[in-house]
């Protein structure tokens, strides 16, 4: 570590690891009850538990780019961080934030209350003090690092990180938005959603990815940087048009089924340029890195990004498709992969670069980390694949055969039970990786040595 | 990648495109935001009722096991068609009666089958949450989705 402030990141990192905890655990939960429809129906009901999966796993991932930029922003503009108190206050307000929401949750705290209910628009459900708790968070965020760059070194990494962050707040400005229109709720409802997942945060993605590339392999900074431009154009060229693919069947014009299936199709390429690029960088750079661990997950980020997102993606977004698949579990297969792959990776994968320098150790637990990520990589695959399965005789039997909903899901009850097989293996993944992480460090030893501080 | 395209034309182009992309789609939603409140929905029967019943819809976060016009999560039937289910287009009245009486009935308990939460609603509330659930039925949705079944 070069910059002292680095080591905010630490503590962004750690809330993050912990919310990532739960959020599998709660997810265990969910696909328990799916088989066993009675657990907990009364106490805590699927919607809860549903709520806090998703919710746990946006503030994490969140929190995790938040800590990259905190790691990421001092050594690329060669500059500490504008103000530590800030950074600190920003993570206390979130952690408040996000206790707030889980009690509101769990207990269904001030029903209906405008202020301090659940809102209860999916993956947007915050109590309206939560969101501008997190609207005031990002500004505090966005004020420290911005400052930091402009005192600094400008690079293009930065340059993109910030334009992502930035991207992130200005699109959450439209959860406040809640018409009584329905169909206009939904049209900006997506804004958060859509251009968050496919457009901003891929920003976030590929200069994070970027960033572990330059001193991973240690390729020349002009090609590294070259390359970060050409895969964010693609990904918003096509990525904010593709916004059409969910605008096909609530409401919205009849010429999004076609602006939508064709963007959004193109939306493939920058998830297939980061496979590219992360596979070129690692075949021409010329170092070798001692954590190889970070370089797994860095290549298994884009690969699984590719597959999930670009692949399971492209599977159900052209129109005449998607009329069939939409709303069944092909979208909540595609759903897994694609948050597992792009954005759960890309935190795991910077964590796993960064946590050696922040100890001022070696890179330690290296094999724990890899045997975490193989488990948790096929855990996820398998669980894709068993709700694609689950998704396509869903299809079948409702959407083609007008078979009734309850019936149908009787049939997929196999599928459910592999699907919580995966997930306890996810569980058991997870656990592995913040132990190997924070847990104790076998082969760490010494100060980082001059060979590992990266000689751009 | 090729000497063709430097670094700072990467660059102009990725701002100048992305910019020309998002002023498309703003327009564009500009239109739909225009066709959402005068062709696709009647905002006429748009009543207080139903955006009530859009309010306690969201009080519950019912879309965290149903879908509605297929977004939400996929533990439910699709609710966006539940009133042309029930043949509330054909017979308003009997619609809305088996409608409340089943929501009142939840949960059933019934061993092995999913469960609704317990919810406490008032007639009215009942009466309004129906409103919206109705009201959604009538969205002009490009003929989705494909059959009653939701
Ligand atoms: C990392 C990037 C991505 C993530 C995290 C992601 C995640 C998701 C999630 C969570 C949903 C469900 C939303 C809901 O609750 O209704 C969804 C829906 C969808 N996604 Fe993605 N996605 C990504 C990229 C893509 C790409 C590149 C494509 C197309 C090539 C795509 C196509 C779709 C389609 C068509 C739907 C709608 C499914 C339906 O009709 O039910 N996604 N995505
Ligand atoms: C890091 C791993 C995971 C990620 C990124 C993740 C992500 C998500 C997302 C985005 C949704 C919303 C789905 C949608 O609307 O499309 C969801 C729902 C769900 N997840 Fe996960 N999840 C993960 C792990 C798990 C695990 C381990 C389980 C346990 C079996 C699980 C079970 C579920 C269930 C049951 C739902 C609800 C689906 C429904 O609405 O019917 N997830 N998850
Ligand atoms: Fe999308």
């Amino acid at each position: 570590m070069k910059y002292q402030t680095q080591a905010i990141a630490k503590w962004y990192w750690i809330a993050a690891l912990a919310l990532f905890a739960v959020q599998v655990l709660a997810g265990l939960v969910a696909g328990y009850i799916y088989v066993q429809p009675n657990f907990l129906s009364e106490l805590l009901p699927f919607n809860i538990v549903r709520m806090l999966h998703s919710n746990a796993l946006i503030v994490w991932l969140l929190l995790g780019f938040f800590g990259a930029a905190y790691y990421i922003i001092p050594e690329e503009s060669e500059h500490e961080i504008h103000s530590p108190a800030i950074a600190y206050f920003q993570l206390i307000l979130l952690l408040v934030g996000t206790l707030g929401a889980v009690v509101t949750y769990i207990f269904n705290l001030f029903p209906g209350n405008p202020i301090f209910g659940m809102q209860g628009r999916e993956f947007l459900e915050q109590p309206l003090w939560v969101k501008l708790g997190i609207i005031v968070a990002a500004l505090a965020f966005l004020y420290n690092v911005t400052l930091t760059v402009l005192a600094g070194r400008k690079t293009a990494i930065t340059n993109i990180l910030l334009l992502g962050l930035w991207g992130i707040a200005v699109f959450f400005l439209f959860s406040l938005y809640n018409p009584g229109n329905l169909v206009l709720d939904k049209v900006y409802w997506w804004w958060v959603v859509h251009l968050w997942v496919e457009g901003v945060w891929e920003l976030v993605m590929a200069s994070v990815l970027a960033f572990i590339m330059l001193k991973l392999t240690g390729v020349d900074r002009e090609v590294i940087e070259k390359w970060l431009y050409v895969i964010v154009a693609t990904a918003l060229f096509s990525g904010v048009l593709g916004t059409g693919h969910h605008y096909y069947w609530i409401g919205a014009p009849y010429y999004w089924t076609w602006i939508g299936s064709i963007f959004s199709s193109l939306e493939v390429i920058p998830f297939f340029a980061m496979v590219l690029f992360t596979f070129m960088m690692v075949w021409k750079g010329k170092r070798n890195h001692p954590n190889k661990a970070a370089l797994l997950w860095a290549l298994g980020c884009s690969t699984l990004a590719f597959f999930g997102a670009g692949v399971w993606g492209f599977m159900h977004t052209l129109h005449p498709v998607n009329y069939y698949s939409h709303g069944t579990q092909v979208t909540a297969a595609h759903g897994h992969l694609a948050f597992f792959g792009a954005y759960v990776s890309l935190n795991l994968a910077i964590m796993t670069y960064a946590f050696p320098h922040i100890f001022g150790v070696k890179p330690y637990n290296q094999v724990l980390n890899m045997v975490s990520f193989w488990l948790l990589s096929g855990a996820m695959a398998f669980m894709t694949f068993v709700l694609t399965f689950a998704g396509a005789v869903q299809t079948h039997l409702q959407r083609v055969m007008g078979m009734s909903y309850m019936e149908v899901q009787d049939q997929l009850a196999l599928f459910y039970w592999m699907r919580l097989g995966a997930g306890l293996a996810v569980v058991i993944g997870a656990l592995l990786f913040i132990y190997a992480i924070l847990g104790p460090k076998k082969e760490a030893t010494g100060l980082e040595g001059a060979a590992l501080q990266p000689a751009e | 990648m090729s000497e063709l395209l430097t670094k700072s034309a990467a660059r102009n182009i990725f701002y100048g495109g992305s910019a020309f992309f998002f002023a498309i789609f703003i327009g564009l939603v500009a239109h739909t935001h225009y066709y959402a409140r005068t062709t696709s929905t009647d905002e006429s029967r748009l009543t207080a009722s139903v955006i009530n019943g859009k309010h306690i819809w969201e009080k519950h976060a019912c879309i965290n096991c149903h879908t509605i016009l297929g977004e939400g999560a996929y533990f439910a039937p699709e609710l966006g068609n539940v009133w042309l289910r029930y043949d509330g287009d054909k017979d308003p009245k009997s619609a809305r009666e088996a409608l409340k009486a089943w929501m009142i009935n939840q949960p059933t308990g019934i061993e092995g089958r999913r469960q609704m939460p317990k919810f406490v609603f008032t007639d009215k509330e009942l009466d309004d949450l129906i409103s919206f659930l109705e009201w959604s039925s009538t969205i002009k949705t490009n003929n989705w989705p494909p059959n009653k079944a939701g």
